[in-house]
């Protein structure tokens, strides 16, 4: 049995949709490594020891958003977490709570994929602007307006953290309205109707009731339950808005 | 694409007990029950004082039994989440920028204490002179 | 043009609600269910309190803080029940908690007007 300051236990679940009815734990020792994150155990692992393990990754530094699982119960990007926090272990590895699994550590993203469209995450212009025309202008403090929403690496960390999501899957979700928030306050964007009438329906931004676990989850600091909250407040005035003036003054 | 029988994971009744924060949520949720009942119970009180000078003290009366006492106790621990929670909360769901400068969050969750200590000094004095 | 939506004005309210909570109900509920009548402060003179509630400004106030409050708390309460036990009746669930919160406001107008 190797020495525990020297390795440490990695409890993977396993699924393989052809053999198995659930999920399985399996245990693997990987070297502790001062370095080393889980995802480095778990490609020690399919390098060294099981070939048939599957897991998504990528960049290996935390900006791709492809390593998302469940390490010991929390959301994590495999890829920024080391192993050396949770000696000696074992470290429990699952895929990322609220998705179905699709096979080991993998799970199904069409969910997200389908929601982020919706948002129209792209910068709308009611007007025929080409590339001739020139560039768009912005200045820093127009840019420091939504920089911090633009940072989503689309990991899909804060829907495993949701619990909202997790119980109710229409909810669009805190990555999606961080987005759409992102656009809205771009100001080079003039789309803010077309997102809002997404958006003010049950399953848009009032299923949400401010957990704001997403945020303690986020990888780079987006902050979508402040997102949510302030698109909450927007749609509630340009509501009162509608109310209260008429139709010219809106 | 051969047929994915993609796994679905049930999500636990008890989910609210596997982290803190979660926890913390649906305490913060639950006060909402204790708010309803405080405003029932000032309610009364109101009508009590409408109806006269033995009923004012019937309720003061029923209102110091153990029970009574018991609830509202707890009623008032339930409030004390909510305040906490709710303010501390408020810098995350607005942004207000005074001269361009964005106001600190801890400068919003202080000015809501103030207000509470102004107000509750303005109820005591109001009603207590 | 938008659809109306009532959920965005419910949302307001809920906070408007939820403000008025966090600010008036400490005092409230610390003088009117432990203070007076533990007798840890003396209580108002009835004569006083009298004055005090059937001024028509307490009675707007109490009425806008009771309702606000009521309306913040079935607000939260419906979605407690949605998320909490899974309830999927959702419409039958927003009824009754608003429903509970208009008799609350109903009853709150008979008792202060």
């Amino acid at each position: 049995m190797p020495d525990n300051r020297e390795s440490i236990a990695l409890r993977v679940s396993r699924y393989r949709p052809d053999t198995d009815t659930g999920p399985q734990w399996q245990q693997y020792d990987v070297p502790l490594r001062r370095e080393w994150t889980v995802l480095d155990g778990l490609n020690h692992v399919k390098n060294e020891v099981d070939t048939t393990l599957s897991f998504r990754w990528s960049c290996r530094m935390g900006i791709c958003g492809s390593c998302g699982m469940n390490v010991n119960g929390q959301p994590r990007l495999a890829c920024g977490t080391f192993l050396v926090d949770y000696a000696p272990g074992p470290v429990t590895v699952e895929p990322l709570s609220n998705f179905h699994v699709v096979r080991d550590l993998v799970i199904d993203m069409s969910d997200f994929m389908e929601k982020l469209p919706r948002v129209k995450p792209w910068i709308i212009r009611e007007d025929d602007v080409t590339v001739v025309d020139g560039e768009y202008l912005q200045t820093p403090e127009e840019l420091d307006a939504y920089k911090q929403f633009s940072m989503c690496i689309n990991c899909m960390l804060c829907y495993a953290a949701c619990p909202i999501y997790g119980l109710d899957p229409d909810f669009v979700g805190p990555a999606a309205i961080a987005l759409a928030e992102r656009y809205d306050l771009d100001s080079r964007d003039q789309g803010a109707r077309e997102r809002l009438d997404v958006l003010i329906e049950h399953e848009g931004v009032w299923g949400c009731t401010f957990v704001g676990e997403c945020t303690r989850v986020c990888p780079k600091h987006v902050d979508p339950a402040g997102a949510i909250q302030r698109y909450k407040l927007k749609a509630a005035t340009q509501s009162v808005k509608a109310f209260l003036l008429p139709r010219g003054l809106r | 694409m051969t047929e994915l029988r993609a796994y679905r994971r049930q999500v636990s009744v008890w989910w609210w007990l596997r982290k803190r924060s979660y926890f913390v949520f649906v305490m913060r949720e639950l006060s909402s029950i204790f708010i309803a009942w405080l405003v029932l119970f000032l309610l009364l009180f109101v009508a009590a004082v409408g109806r006269g000078p033995r009923a004012y003290r019937d309720y003061l009366d029923f209102a110091a039994h153990p029970v009574v006492v018991a609830v509202n106790v707890l009623a008032l621990l339930f409030v004390a989440v909510h305040v906490v929670t709710w303010f501390a909360l408020t810098p995350q769901a607005m942004v207000l920028q005074v001269r361009g400068r964005r106001v600190p969050g801890s400068l919003i969750i202080a000015s809501q204490y103030v207000g509470l200590l102004v107000v509750s000094a303005f109820v005591y004095w109001l009603v207590t002179r | 043009m938008t659809r109306r939506r009532v959920e965005p004005l419910v949302w307001l309210m809920f906070s408007g609600g939820g403000v008025m909570a966090a600010v008036f109900l400490p005092i409230l509920g610390l003088l009117f269910a432990l203070a007076f009548p533990l007798g840890w402060v003396d209580a108002p003179s009835y004569g006083h309190l009298h004055a005090v509630i059937t001024n028509p400004l307490t009675v707007l106030v109490l009425l806008g803080l009771f309702v606000l409050m009521l309306v913040h708390s079935a607000h939260r309460f419906r979605y407690t029940l949605y998320d909490g036990l899974q309830l999927k009746a959702r419409r039958t669930v927003a009824v009754l908690c608003y429903g509970a919160a208009l008799v609350g406001a109903y009853a709150t107008l008979r008792v202060l007007l």
